[in-house]
């Protein structure tokens, strides 16, 4: 029992009793409800004992104001419980309007949101340009001192995104060979044409796919660690401080990590291309019960002298978009943490997006020239 | 009657570095206590053991006469609804806004209905001084002072018995400062609080503090803040006495 209610014609007597928290929430809030107001016009409580807490008193208070608005008043006989009075200094304020929600097929804010929408990307698309013209000018300001290309810097990025990712890299490349050599092996069977899986797995591996999933791997790992660091950064104002010294962020974040990847990437694919020739030898052995002789023999005959130019050269382009898309994403981080996870999953898949189409413009551009 | 908050005999290990070296310290209820000491001694360790974060190499923490870390992982749950926190930058969730800050411990303890939750909320914003229209906005969209009263709304947001404030005014300008001075002390009488705060705001400790508890040498001495004025330890005459405190302790005496 919360409250005891006693009626003496149109008096009704309130006595509050025990402790009035949130805990009870539910209880109170059902012995209220089941006071009956009608008949009375004065209500005097008395609050005892009770300890009220600021839910309690939050429940009294909305219990009274029923009971005014049916017409009955109220007094307290002794103080008001303080929790009472603390709320009644707060509310003296106007209360808020509660916020609007639109329909969502409002044509006419559908309009709206559309225009809205083309101005917003249109300018994201321009700070994009800036970004990477700022860099640009960077990277031609860092030519001309090399004090200022920070070579420690760029190692600890090559270590990052080169060296430490060699695990993953070689395994990747041992397996591409693997689904070429499985695939090709296959087919090609059937036409008596074992020997073409050797072409297929160094001229796939060398020009396409080593150079590919290796831009892939790096994007998933390095692209999104560059967006994560650089909008953590942002988050503590590291990124504010680092300008207030006079340190141009771009030149000390972007550019690094842009010169870092541009040195680990080729070097990546490199390894890729030799785990993937070696795991193809491996495997034409053990599918086709080829020689490894035989094998090198082929491979040499299969590859012309651009073959491996043709995917190594790639492998810059590829470095610099996911570092810049890594970077950019990173450097627009503001605020919340959520938008640290949101520009870092963006970060990714812009980096994926870019690599896949600028490969399919190398592939149009090679046939173009015959290469 | 036991204390509402008893630390004994806290020992803190950083690898070889000691940190607290026995460490006691004992809140009553309806006190402000203020913790001061110099930078490392390990002040928000301590309000790290107290929460229950850290389990300490040796000693206690009591609360109401409860051992905490001794307690089964429902018990810390159910007593983490008695008190509230407020961090050092505040700590609110960047992806809620202020109200969802305040409902984030409501939902979890409470069965309660939405509106319900909603004007409680709102009332505690409103409480801590926010202007109503802030309850909507995000942490990053708050001026530095507002994220401290929205953290004490968050910290205050299950009536809690006891209110654990990690340096509430440091990066307040004086006036803001003051006025968080005076909402605290309003809350702690109209609503029967228990505060423990740690501090190096001097205007502060004055101006709310009933007893304070200095950590000198991994120990703390604690005592009414007159106490601590006449205290001969070097430290604590340095802090209570040095240039910036002098003219505040003179006031402190006149009033």
């Amino acid at each position: 029992m919360f409250v005891t209610a006693q009626r003496s014609a149109d008096q009704l007597n309130l006595q509050l009793q025990g402790e009035w928290r949130a805990a009870q929430f539910s209880a109170i809030e059902a012995e209220l409800n089941s006071i009956e107001l009608s008949g009375a016009r004065h209500a005097r409580v008395a609050a005892g004992s009770a300890l009220l807490d600021l839910s309690g008193a939050w429940l009294l208070r909305e219990f009274l104001q029923r009971a005014h608005n049916a017409g009955v008043e109220s007094s307290f006989e002794g103080a008001e419980p303080s929790a009472l009075r603390l709320i009644e200094r707060t509310y003296t304020g106007e209360m808020p309007a509660h916020v609007v929600r639109h329909e969502w097929l409002d044509p006419e804010q559908a309009v709206e949101q559309l225009g809205r929408r083309t101005v917003h990307n249109w300018l994201n698309l321009l700070d994009g340009l800036q970004f990477i013209g700022h860099v640009g000018v960077a990277l031609a300001r860092s030519l001309g001192g090399l004090r200022r290309l920070r070579a420690t810097s760029i190692a600890r990025h090559i270590y990052d995104t080169g060296i430490t990712a060699i695990p993953i890299v070689s395994l990747i490349g041992f397996l591409i060979s693997v689904i070429l050599a499985y695939m090709g092996a296959q087919q090609l069977r059937r036409f008596g044409a074992d020997i073409f899986v050797v072409d297929l797995v160094t001229v796939g591996v060398l020009r396409e796919l080593g150079v590919l999933l290796t831009a892939i791997i790096v994007a998933g790992r390095s692209g999104s660690a560059f967006a994560a660091e650089i909008g953590a950064m942002q988050l503590n104002e590291e990124v504010d401080a680092l300008e207030a010294i006079g340190i141009d962020p771009i030149e000390a974040l972007v550019l690094p990590r842009v010169l870092g990847l541009l040195i680990a990437l080729p070097l990546l694919t490199i390894i890729a291309d030799l785990i993937g020739l070696v795991g193809g030898g491996l495997l034409c052995h053990a599918l086709l019960h080829m020689p490894l002789l035989q094998y090198v023999a082929r491979a040499q005959s299969a590859i012309a002298s651009t073959t491996f130019w043709a995917g190594i050269i790639k492998a810059p382009v590829f470095a610099v978009m996911i570092a810049l898309a890594g970077c950019y994403c990173g450097m627009r981080v503001h605020g919340s943490s959520r938008e640290l996870g949101r520009l870092t999953t963006l970060a990714v898949v812009i980096s994926i997006f870019g690599v896949l189409l600028a490969d399919a413009l190398f592939a149009v551009l090679f046939l173009q020239l015959d290469i | 009657m036991a204390a509402l908050l008893e630390v004994q005999g806290i020992v803190t290990r950083f690898g070889t570095q000691t940190v607290h070296a026995g460490l006691d310290m004992r809140v009553e209820e309806g006190e402000v206590f203020g913790i001061v000491g110099g930078s490392g001694v390990g002040k928000s360790v301590l309000l790290r053991t107290i929460l229950g974060l850290r389990r300490p190499e040796a000693g206690t923490v009591r609360f109401l006469g409860r051992d905490l870390h001794s307690m089964s992982a429902a018990a810390l749950h159910a007593l983490k609804a008695s008190y509230g926190v407020t961090f050092q930058e505040g700590a609110l969730f960047s992806a809620l806004s202020v109200q969802q800050n305040v409902q984030a411990p409501m939902l979890e303890h409470w069965r309660l209905p939405g509106p319900a939750l909603d004007e409680l909320a709102l009332l505690k914003v409103q409480l801590v001084g926010l202007p109503a229209d802030a309850a909507l906005k995000y942490p990053s969209q708050l001026s530095g002072g507002m994220i401290k009263r929205a953290a004490l709304a968050r910290a205050l947001a299950l009536d809690p018995r006891l209110l654990l404030l990690d340096e509430p005014t440091s990066g307040l300008d004086p006036i803001s400062a003051a006025a968080f001075d005076e909402l605290l002390l309003c809350l702690h009488q109209e609503l029967k609080l228990t505060v423990v705060m740690i501090t190096h705001d001097l205007d502060t400790i004055f101006r709310t503090c009933s007893r304070v508890g200095v950590i000198v040498a991994g120990r703390m001495i604690s005592d009414t803040l007159a106490g601590i004025l006449n205290n001969q330890d070097p430290w604590i005459r340095r802090y209570f006495h040095g240039a910036r405190a002098l003219e505040r302790a003179g006031l402190a005496h006149g009033a």
